[in-house]
Protein backbone atom coordinates (compact mmCIF):
# COMPACT_ATOMS: atom_id res chain seq x y z
CA UNK A 1 0.00 0.00 0.00
CA UNK A 2 1.66 3.23 -0.69
CA UNK A 3 -0.76 6.53 -1.21
CA UNK A 4 1.83 8.52 -3.15
CA UNK A 5 -0.25 10.35 -6.09
CA UNK A 6 1.46 9.04 -9.62
CA UNK A 7 0.62 10.77 -12.23
CA UNK A 8 -1.33 13.26 -10.49
CA UNK A 9 2.19 16.34 -10.41
CA UNK A 10 4.29 17.30 -13.55
CA UNK A 11 7.40 19.42 -13.66
CA UNK A 12 6.68 22.03 -15.89
CA UNK A 13 9.69 24.11 -16.06
CA UNK A 14 13.52 23.22 -15.22
CA UNK A 15 16.87 25.34 -15.59
CA UNK A 16 20.49 24.75 -14.67
CA UNK A 17 22.27 27.64 -14.56
CA UNK A 18 26.30 28.84 -13.86
CA UNK A 19 27.43 25.48 -13.79
CA UNK A 20 31.24 26.30 -13.77
CA UNK A 21 32.85 29.40 -12.05
CA UNK A 22 30.75 32.56 -11.28
CA UNK A 23 32.47 35.21 -9.62
CA UNK A 24 30.77 37.58 -7.75
CA UNK A 25 27.78 35.74 -7.20
CA UNK A 26 26.46 34.12 -3.83
CA UNK A 27 24.87 30.99 -4.04
CA UNK A 28 21.02 32.40 -3.29
CA UNK A 29 22.34 34.54 -6.50
CA UNK A 30 23.00 31.14 -8.24
CA UNK A 31 19.87 29.52 -6.85
CA UNK A 32 17.76 32.57 -8.11
CA UNK A 33 19.17 32.72 -11.40
CA UNK A 34 18.11 29.17 -11.84
CA UNK A 35 14.83 29.66 -10.28
CA UNK A 36 13.95 32.33 -12.36
CA UNK A 37 14.62 30.63 -15.88
CA UNK A 38 12.86 27.59 -14.50
CA UNK A 39 10.05 29.64 -14.15
CA UNK A 40 9.77 31.55 -17.37
CA UNK A 41 10.29 28.10 -19.01
CA UNK A 42 6.76 27.38 -17.57
CA UNK A 43 5.16 30.86 -18.55
CA UNK A 44 5.64 32.05 -14.02
CA UNK A 45 7.70 34.47 -12.44
CA UNK A 46 8.65 34.11 -8.85
CA UNK A 47 4.84 35.54 -7.51
CA UNK A 48 3.06 32.79 -8.77
CA UNK A 49 5.21 31.04 -6.36
CA UNK A 50 3.24 29.44 -3.05
CA UNK A 51 5.71 26.57 -1.85
CA UNK A 52 9.09 26.85 -1.66
CA UNK A 53 11.81 23.97 -1.54
CA UNK A 54 15.55 24.39 -0.90
CA UNK A 55 18.73 23.48 0.79
CA UNK A 56 21.77 25.92 0.44
CA UNK A 57 25.31 24.66 1.47
CA UNK A 58 25.97 27.46 3.89
CA UNK A 59 22.86 28.96 5.25
CA UNK A 60 20.63 26.89 7.57
CA UNK A 61 17.24 29.16 7.07
CA UNK A 62 17.85 29.14 3.69
CA UNK A 63 14.25 28.74 3.02
CA UNK A 64 13.37 32.07 4.81
CA UNK A 65 15.87 33.70 2.74
CA UNK A 66 14.72 32.37 -0.55
CA UNK A 67 11.01 33.92 -0.02
CA UNK A 68 12.70 37.23 0.92
CA UNK A 69 14.67 37.48 -2.11
CA UNK A 70 11.61 36.11 -4.43
CA UNK A 71 9.95 38.43 -2.38
CA UNK A 72 7.30 35.82 -1.79
CA UNK A 73 5.55 34.79 0.98
CA UNK A 74 5.28 30.97 0.43
CA UNK A 75 2.67 28.70 2.57
CA UNK A 76 5.30 25.75 2.51
CA UNK A 77 9.17 27.11 2.94
CA UNK A 78 10.81 23.53 3.20
CA UNK A 79 14.21 23.25 4.20
CA UNK A 80 14.85 19.60 4.30
CA UNK A 81 18.50 19.10 4.53
CA UNK A 82 19.49 15.21 3.65
CA UNK A 83 22.35 16.47 1.82
CA UNK A 84 22.61 15.78 -2.16
CA UNK A 85 19.02 13.68 -1.52
CA UNK A 86 17.59 16.66 -0.39
CA UNK A 87 15.72 17.51 -3.36
CA UNK A 88 14.68 14.55 -4.33
CA UNK A 89 13.16 14.29 -1.19
CA UNK A 90 11.64 17.63 -1.27
CA UNK A 91 10.01 17.05 -5.05
CA UNK A 92 8.50 13.96 -2.97
CA UNK A 93 6.79 16.60 -0.30
CA UNK A 94 6.16 19.13 -2.85
CA UNK A 95 3.95 16.05 -4.43
CA UNK A 96 2.06 15.14 -2.00
CA UNK A 97 1.07 18.97 -1.00
CA UNK A 98 0.31 19.85 -4.69
CA UNK A 99 -2.26 16.86 -4.58
CA UNK A 100 -3.73 17.60 -0.92
CA UNK A 101 -4.20 21.22 -2.35
CA UNK A 102 -1.98 22.87 0.24
CA UNK A 103 -0.33 24.59 -2.56
CA UNK A 104 -0.48 25.18 -6.69
CA UNK A 105 3.03 26.15 -7.51
CA UNK A 106 6.09 24.60 -6.19
CA UNK A 107 9.67 25.81 -6.55
CA UNK A 108 12.23 23.60 -5.87
CA UNK A 109 15.80 24.99 -6.20
CA UNK A 110 19.92 25.16 -5.42
CA UNK A 111 22.51 26.93 -5.70
CA UNK A 112 26.02 26.89 -4.99
CA UNK A 113 29.16 29.22 -5.54
CA UNK A 114 31.53 26.82 -3.91
CA UNK A 115 34.20 26.53 -6.85
CA UNK A 116 34.59 30.79 -7.16
CA UNK A 117 33.89 31.15 -3.12
CA UNK A 118 36.27 28.67 -1.30
CA UNK A 119 37.40 26.48 -4.16
CA UNK A 120 36.48 23.35 -2.08
CA UNK A 121 33.71 21.30 -0.53
CA UNK A 122 31.61 23.58 1.77
CA UNK A 123 29.68 21.55 4.23
CA UNK A 124 28.16 22.66 7.45
CA UNK A 125 29.12 19.28 8.73
CA UNK A 126 31.84 19.14 11.53
CA UNK A 127 34.08 16.50 12.60
CA UNK A 128 32.87 13.78 14.34
CA UNK A 129 34.19 13.28 17.79
CA UNK A 130 34.50 9.42 17.17
CA UNK A 131 35.53 9.55 13.37
CA UNK A 132 38.00 12.61 13.11
CA UNK A 133 40.88 11.97 14.90
CA UNK A 134 41.64 9.10 12.19
CA UNK A 135 41.48 12.07 9.94
CA UNK A 136 39.02 10.27 7.26
CA UNK A 137 39.47 12.77 4.37
CA UNK A 138 36.31 13.06 3.96
CA UNK A 139 33.95 12.89 2.01
CA UNK A 140 36.57 10.87 -0.19
CA UNK A 141 37.29 8.43 2.52
CA UNK A 142 34.04 7.16 3.24
CA UNK A 143 33.05 5.94 -0.27
CA UNK A 144 36.90 4.80 -0.54
CA UNK A 145 36.15 2.05 2.22
CA UNK A 146 33.10 1.15 0.77
CA UNK A 147 34.81 0.54 -2.63
CA UNK A 148 37.44 -1.21 -0.49
CA UNK A 149 34.43 -3.43 0.98
CA UNK A 150 32.45 -4.11 -2.43
CA UNK A 151 35.97 -5.56 -3.89
CA UNK A 152 36.61 -7.54 -1.31
CA UNK A 153 33.28 -8.98 -1.18
CA UNK A 154 32.03 -9.26 -5.46
CA UNK A 155 35.98 -8.88 -6.74
CA UNK A 156 34.84 -5.74 -8.27
CA UNK A 157 37.64 -4.20 -9.94
CA UNK A 158 39.63 -0.72 -10.59
CA UNK A 159 39.01 -1.05 -14.34
CA UNK A 160 35.44 -1.79 -13.89
CA UNK A 161 35.52 2.18 -11.01
CA UNK A 162 37.42 3.64 -13.92
CA UNK A 163 34.56 3.14 -16.66
CA UNK A 164 32.01 4.38 -14.45
CA UNK A 165 34.17 7.46 -15.12
CA UNK A 166 34.81 6.85 -18.74
CA UNK A 167 31.27 6.93 -19.35
CA UNK A 168 30.53 9.72 -17.82
CA UNK A 169 33.11 11.56 -19.71
CA UNK A 170 31.91 10.25 -22.73
CA UNK A 171 27.91 11.81 -22.18
CA UNK A 172 29.58 15.24 -21.13
CA UNK A 173 31.25 15.61 -24.30
CA UNK A 174 27.73 16.17 -25.51
CA UNK A 175 26.85 18.13 -23.09
CA UNK A 176 27.94 21.77 -24.20
CA UNK A 177 27.17 22.72 -20.51
CA UNK A 178 29.39 19.78 -18.50
CA UNK A 179 32.55 21.69 -16.79
CA UNK A 180 35.05 18.43 -17.97
CA UNK A 181 35.37 18.06 -21.62
CA UNK A 182 37.91 15.91 -23.82
CA UNK A 183 39.07 11.85 -24.23
CA UNK A 184 39.08 10.24 -20.67
CA UNK A 185 40.37 6.16 -21.05
CA UNK A 186 40.70 3.83 -18.01
CA UNK A 187 43.91 4.01 -17.61
CA UNK A 188 43.82 7.99 -17.47
CA UNK A 189 41.26 7.21 -14.28
CA UNK A 190 44.07 4.71 -12.92
CA UNK A 191 46.76 6.40 -13.32
CA UNK A 192 45.61 9.82 -11.79
CA UNK A 193 46.58 10.62 -8.44
CA UNK A 194 45.03 8.17 -5.58
CA UNK A 195 43.37 10.12 -2.92
CA UNK A 196 42.03 7.85 -0.76
CA UNK A 197 42.93 3.98 -2.00
CA UNK A 198 41.49 2.61 -4.29
CA UNK A 199 40.13 5.68 -5.50
CA UNK A 200 42.04 8.44 -7.32
CA UNK A 201 41.15 11.78 -8.47
CA UNK A 202 39.19 10.58 -11.51
CA UNK A 203 37.46 8.45 -9.53
CA UNK A 204 36.06 12.07 -7.41
CA UNK A 205 33.41 14.25 -8.44
CA UNK A 206 34.22 17.99 -9.74
CA UNK A 207 34.05 20.89 -7.74
CA UNK A 208 32.43 23.47 -9.17
CA UNK A 209 30.11 26.43 -8.75
CA UNK A 210 25.89 25.82 -10.49
CA UNK A 211 22.51 26.01 -9.66
CA UNK A 212 19.42 24.21 -10.56
CA UNK A 213 15.88 24.57 -10.44
CA UNK A 214 12.32 22.93 -11.54
CA UNK A 215 8.64 23.51 -11.12
CA UNK A 216 6.25 21.37 -10.26
CA UNK A 217 2.37 21.87 -10.16
CA UNK A 218 -0.68 19.50 -10.57
CA UNK A 219 -1.17 17.31 -13.80
CA UNK A 220 -4.37 18.98 -14.42
CA UNK A 221 -3.00 22.24 -15.46
CA UNK A 222 0.30 21.23 -16.08
CA UNK A 223 -0.38 21.78 -20.18
CA UNK A 224 -1.13 24.84 -19.51
CA UNK A 225 2.58 25.92 -18.61
CA UNK A 226 4.50 23.30 -21.02
CA UNK A 227 3.34 21.30 -23.94
CA UNK A 228 5.84 18.50 -22.35
CA UNK A 229 5.33 17.81 -18.84
CA UNK A 230 7.64 15.19 -17.05
CA UNK A 231 4.92 13.53 -14.69
CA UNK A 232 6.11 12.43 -11.24
CA UNK A 233 5.29 8.73 -10.98
CA UNK A 234 6.39 8.13 -8.11
CA UNK A 235 9.10 9.29 -5.14
CA UNK A 236 10.34 7.63 -2.11
CA UNK A 237 13.00 7.63 0.20
CA UNK A 238 15.68 5.97 2.97
CA UNK A 239 18.07 6.54 5.90
CA UNK A 240 20.29 4.17 6.75
CA UNK A 241 22.60 5.84 9.00
CA UNK A 242 24.85 8.89 8.96
CA UNK A 243 28.79 8.18 9.51
CA UNK A 244 30.18 5.56 7.24
CA UNK A 245 31.24 3.50 10.55
CA UNK A 246 28.04 3.19 11.38
CA UNK A 247 26.52 1.89 7.79
CA UNK A 248 24.99 -1.32 8.70
CA UNK A 249 26.65 -3.00 5.30
CA UNK A 250 29.02 -0.99 3.13
CA UNK A 251 28.02 -2.65 -0.05
CA UNK A 252 24.19 -2.11 0.42
CA UNK A 253 22.59 1.46 0.73
CA UNK A 254 19.03 2.77 1.28
CA UNK A 255 18.54 2.76 -2.46
CA UNK A 256 17.42 -1.01 -2.23
CA UNK A 257 14.62 0.39 0.13
CA UNK A 258 14.05 4.06 -1.75
CA UNK A 259 14.10 2.39 -5.42
CA UNK A 260 11.85 -0.71 -4.62
CA UNK A 261 9.34 1.81 -3.50
CA UNK A 262 9.27 4.52 -6.17
CA UNK A 263 8.94 1.47 -8.66
CA UNK A 264 5.94 0.13 -7.13
CA UNK A 265 4.62 3.44 -6.92
CA UNK A 266 5.37 4.16 -10.59
CA UNK A 267 4.05 0.49 -11.48
CA UNK A 268 6.98 -0.03 -13.57
CA UNK A 269 10.54 -1.95 -13.16
CA UNK A 270 14.18 -1.50 -13.94
CA UNK A 271 13.81 -2.52 -17.47
CA UNK A 272 11.49 -0.23 -18.55
CA UNK A 273 13.63 2.72 -17.29
CA UNK A 274 15.27 4.52 -20.43
CA UNK A 275 17.80 7.00 -18.82
CA UNK A 276 18.95 6.48 -15.32
CA UNK A 277 20.04 9.55 -13.64
CA UNK A 278 22.20 8.52 -10.77
CA UNK A 279 24.01 11.15 -7.91
CA UNK A 280 27.71 10.04 -9.09
CA UNK A 281 29.88 11.90 -6.06
CA UNK A 282 32.25 8.71 -6.57
CA UNK A 283 32.82 5.82 -9.09
CA UNK A 284 31.37 3.27 -6.37
CA UNK A 285 28.21 5.25 -6.21
CA UNK A 286 26.62 4.09 -9.56
CA UNK A 287 27.99 0.63 -8.95
CA UNK A 288 26.30 0.36 -5.91
CA UNK A 289 23.25 2.05 -6.67
CA UNK A 290 22.37 -0.23 -9.85
CA UNK A 291 22.50 -2.73 -7.84
CA UNK A 292 20.14 -1.28 -5.00
CA UNK A 293 17.73 -0.14 -7.25
CA UNK A 294 17.11 -3.40 -8.98
CA UNK A 295 19.20 -3.09 -12.39
CA UNK A 296 21.74 -5.61 -11.88
CA UNK A 297 22.10 -8.58 -8.92
CA UNK A 298 23.93 -7.46 -6.02
CA UNK A 299 27.86 -7.53 -6.66
CA UNK A 300 27.42 -6.86 -11.06
CA UNK A 301 27.63 -3.46 -10.64
CA UNK A 302 30.82 -3.01 -11.92
CA UNK A 303 30.33 -5.34 -14.65
CA UNK A 304 27.47 -3.43 -15.46
CA UNK A 305 29.27 -0.04 -16.59
CA UNK A 306 31.52 -2.45 -18.74
CA UNK A 307 31.45 -2.09 -22.63
CA UNK A 308 29.87 0.87 -22.98
CA UNK A 309 26.62 -0.56 -21.84
CA UNK A 310 25.99 2.87 -19.89
CA UNK A 311 27.41 5.17 -22.63
CA UNK A 312 26.27 7.24 -24.92
CA UNK A 313 25.14 4.58 -27.62
CA UNK A 314 24.72 1.72 -25.13
CA UNK A 315 21.70 0.12 -23.75
CA UNK A 316 21.17 1.62 -20.40
CA UNK A 317 22.11 5.10 -20.49
CA UNK A 318 23.73 6.27 -17.09
CA UNK A 319 24.13 9.99 -15.93
CA UNK A 320 23.21 11.52 -19.73
CA UNK A 321 24.62 15.24 -18.26
CA UNK A 322 28.22 13.87 -17.69
CA UNK A 323 26.96 13.77 -13.73
CA UNK A 324 28.80 14.95 -11.27
CA UNK A 325 31.84 13.52 -12.13
CA UNK A 326 32.25 15.27 -15.27
CA UNK A 327 29.73 18.00 -15.60
CA UNK A 328 28.88 19.87 -11.98
CA UNK A 329 29.32 18.98 -8.83
CA UNK A 330 28.74 22.00 -6.57
CA UNK A 331 28.80 20.12 -3.32
CA UNK A 332 24.81 18.62 -3.73
CA UNK A 333 24.28 17.13 -6.79
CA UNK A 334 21.09 15.84 -6.25
CA UNK A 335 18.72 18.78 -8.08
CA UNK A 336 20.60 18.16 -11.30
CA UNK A 337 19.38 14.52 -11.68
CA UNK A 338 15.94 15.65 -11.81
CA UNK A 339 16.41 18.42 -14.83
CA UNK A 340 18.34 16.03 -16.88
CA UNK A 341 15.98 13.60 -15.77
CA UNK A 342 13.14 15.79 -16.65
CA UNK A 343 14.70 17.19 -20.03
CA UNK A 344 15.44 13.83 -21.23
CA UNK A 345 11.74 12.03 -20.78
CA UNK A 346 10.65 15.78 -22.35
CA UNK A 347 13.09 15.27 -25.29
CA UNK A 348 14.50 18.59 -24.64
CA UNK A 349 18.01 17.48 -24.11
CA UNK A 350 19.80 17.90 -27.74
CA UNK A 351 22.47 15.92 -28.87
CA UNK A 352 22.67 14.03 -26.03
CA UNK A 353 19.09 13.16 -26.17
CA UNK A 354 18.17 9.10 -25.99
CA UNK A 355 15.96 8.76 -28.81
CA UNK A 356 12.61 8.17 -27.33
CA UNK A 357 13.06 8.49 -23.93
CA UNK A 358 9.82 8.29 -21.66
CA UNK A 359 10.66 7.11 -18.58
CA UNK A 360 13.63 8.10 -16.39
CA UNK A 361 14.77 7.69 -12.79
CA UNK A 362 16.43 10.32 -10.76
CA UNK A 363 18.22 9.17 -7.63
CA UNK A 364 20.14 11.52 -5.31
CA UNK A 365 22.87 10.59 -2.10
CA UNK A 366 23.05 12.54 0.83
CA UNK A 367 25.52 12.42 3.66
CA UNK A 368 27.92 9.37 3.18
CA UNK A 369 26.04 7.09 1.36
CA UNK A 370 23.30 7.39 4.34
CA UNK A 371 20.33 9.31 2.92
CA UNK A 372 18.98 7.81 -0.44
CA UNK A 373 15.58 9.14 -2.54
CA UNK A 374 14.63 7.98 -5.55
CA UNK A 375 12.32 9.48 -8.33
CA UNK A 376 10.44 8.25 -11.54
CA UNK A 377 9.55 10.33 -14.43
CA UNK A 378 7.50 9.68 -17.29
CA UNK A 379 6.10 11.70 -20.60
CA UNK A 380 2.21 12.41 -21.18
CA UNK A 381 2.19 8.38 -22.50
CA UNK A 382 3.09 6.74 -19.30
CA UNK A 383 0.92 8.16 -16.99
CA UNK B 1 18.67 18.50 40.67
CA UNK B 2 16.70 16.22 38.52
CA UNK B 3 17.64 12.50 38.46
CA UNK B 4 19.18 10.61 36.00
CA UNK B 5 18.35 7.40 35.32
CA UNK B 6 21.87 6.34 34.03
CA UNK B 7 23.98 9.38 34.95
CA UNK B 8 25.66 8.60 31.50
CA UNK B 9 27.72 11.03 30.06
CA UNK B 10 28.81 9.26 27.06
CA UNK B 11 31.77 10.97 24.83
CA UNK B 12 33.19 12.51 28.31
CA UNK B 13 33.20 9.32 30.21
CA UNK B 14 34.36 7.31 27.00
CA UNK B 15 37.51 9.76 27.27
CA UNK B 16 37.82 9.55 30.34
CA UNK B 17 38.16 5.38 30.82
CA UNK B 18 40.86 5.95 27.63
CA UNK B 19 43.04 8.42 29.31
CA UNK B 20 43.11 6.03 32.55
CA UNK B 21 43.87 3.17 29.97
CA UNK B 22 40.86 1.30 29.28
CA UNK B 23 39.32 0.72 26.44
CA UNK B 24 35.69 0.72 27.38
CA UNK B 25 31.92 0.07 25.73
CA UNK B 26 28.51 0.78 26.63
CA UNK B 27 25.84 -2.25 27.24
CA UNK B 28 22.49 -2.59 27.72
CA UNK B 29 21.90 -4.67 30.55
CA UNK B 30 18.60 -5.90 29.00
CA UNK B 31 19.53 -7.00 25.82
CA UNK B 32 23.05 -7.65 26.44
CA UNK B 33 24.42 -5.86 23.14
CA UNK B 34 27.47 -3.42 23.35
CA UNK B 35 27.22 -0.08 21.22
CA UNK B 36 29.42 1.97 19.61
CA UNK B 37 29.65 4.82 19.47
CA UNK B 38 28.23 5.23 23.18
CA UNK B 39 25.48 7.16 23.27
CA UNK B 40 22.46 7.56 26.61
CA UNK B 41 20.39 5.21 24.85
CA UNK B 42 20.45 2.35 22.91
CA UNK B 43 19.63 1.67 19.42
CA UNK B 44 16.20 0.64 18.36
CA UNK B 45 15.23 -0.13 21.79
CA UNK B 46 15.60 3.07 23.68
CA UNK B 47 17.28 1.46 27.00
CA UNK B 48 18.56 3.63 29.00
CA UNK B 49 19.96 0.64 31.50
CA UNK B 50 23.60 1.28 30.17
CA UNK B 51 26.80 0.20 31.95
CA UNK B 52 30.44 0.27 31.06
CA UNK B 53 32.24 -3.13 30.21
CA UNK B 54 35.86 -2.82 29.05
CA UNK B 55 36.33 -4.69 25.64
CA UNK B 56 38.77 -7.81 24.57
CA UNK B 57 40.20 -5.29 22.42
CA UNK B 58 39.93 -7.67 19.96
CA UNK B 59 38.71 -7.03 16.70
CA UNK B 60 38.69 -7.70 12.30
CA UNK B 61 39.66 -4.81 9.76
CA UNK B 62 36.03 -4.75 7.56
CA UNK B 63 37.06 -1.63 5.18
CA UNK B 64 40.34 -0.07 4.69
CA UNK B 65 41.89 2.80 2.76
CA UNK B 66 45.26 4.61 2.53
CA UNK B 67 45.05 8.04 2.57
CA UNK B 68 47.71 9.98 0.42
CA UNK B 69 50.09 12.73 1.48
CA UNK B 70 52.37 14.91 -0.03
CA UNK B 71 55.58 12.72 -1.13
CA UNK B 72 57.69 11.78 0.82
CA UNK B 73 54.87 11.23 3.26
CA UNK B 74 53.44 8.56 3.15
CA UNK B 75 50.32 7.60 3.23
CA UNK B 76 47.95 7.10 6.30
CA UNK B 77 45.71 4.30 6.97
CA UNK B 78 41.80 4.15 7.96
CA UNK B 79 40.18 0.97 8.47
CA UNK B 80 36.17 0.27 9.64
CA UNK B 81 37.07 -2.25 12.97
CA UNK B 82 34.02 -5.03 14.03
CA UNK B 83 35.18 -5.50 17.25
CA UNK B 84 35.09 -9.00 18.88
CA UNK B 85 31.58 -7.42 20.90
CA UNK B 86 29.88 -6.78 18.20
CA UNK B 87 30.12 -3.33 17.26
CA UNK B 88 31.64 -1.33 14.44
CA UNK B 89 34.12 1.55 15.02
CA UNK B 90 36.62 3.75 13.15
CA UNK B 91 40.47 3.69 13.91
CA UNK B 92 43.58 3.28 11.92
CA UNK B 93 46.03 -0.28 12.10
CA UNK B 94 49.14 0.41 12.38
CA UNK B 95 52.32 -1.74 12.09
CA UNK B 96 51.99 -2.11 8.57
CA UNK B 97 52.36 -0.19 5.46
CA UNK B 98 48.79 1.65 5.39
CA UNK B 99 48.43 -0.03 1.65
CA UNK B 100 49.06 -3.30 3.11
CA UNK B 101 45.77 -3.11 5.63
CA UNK B 102 43.87 -6.29 4.48
CA UNK B 103 40.17 -6.90 5.06
CA UNK B 104 39.48 -9.56 6.89
CA UNK B 105 43.36 -8.75 9.12
CA UNK B 106 42.43 -9.85 13.05
CA UNK B 107 43.52 -6.79 15.26
CA UNK B 108 44.24 -5.86 18.42
CA UNK B 109 43.72 -2.46 20.24
CA UNK B 110 46.23 0.06 21.59
CA UNK B 111 45.57 2.89 23.24
CA UNK B 112 48.41 5.66 22.09
CA UNK B 113 48.52 9.84 22.80
CA UNK B 114 48.32 11.66 20.23
CA UNK B 115 47.98 15.24 20.47
CA UNK B 116 47.87 15.24 24.17
CA UNK B 117 44.80 12.89 23.74
CA UNK B 118 44.45 8.84 24.18
CA UNK B 119 43.41 7.51 21.07
CA UNK B 120 42.74 4.37 20.60
CA UNK B 121 44.87 2.02 17.16
CA UNK B 122 44.80 -1.24 16.49
CA UNK B 123 47.76 -3.59 15.74
CA UNK B 124 48.19 -6.56 13.44
CA UNK B 125 47.36 -9.63 16.21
Amino acid sequence: MNGFPRGRTAIVGSATYGIGKNPGLSSMDIAVNASVRALSAAGMQPGDVDALFICLPDNFLSGLTFAEYLGIQPKITENNRTGGSAFLTHLQSACLALDAGLCDVALIAYGSNQLSGAGKLVTPSGADPYEGPYKPRLPVSAYALAASRHMHEYGTTPEQLAEVAVSARQWANLNPDAWMQGDLSVDDVLSARRVSTPLGIRDCCLVTDGGAAIVVTRADRAKDHTKAPAYVLGAAAATFHHNISQMPDLTVTAACESGPQAFAQAGVKPSDIDVVELYDAFTINPVLFMEDLGFCAKGEGGAFFENGHTAPGGAQPVNTNGGGLSCVHPGMYGLFTLVEATQQVTGTAGVRQVEGAKLGLAHGSGGYLSSQATVILGAEETV
Amino acid sequence: MTEQPTGIRPEQEYRAHLADGRFMLLRSRSSGKCMFYPRVAEPVTGNTDLEWVEASGEGRVYASTAVNQRPPTPPYNVALIDLAEGPRMMSRVEGVAAEDVQIGMAVKARIIDEDGSPLLVFDPA
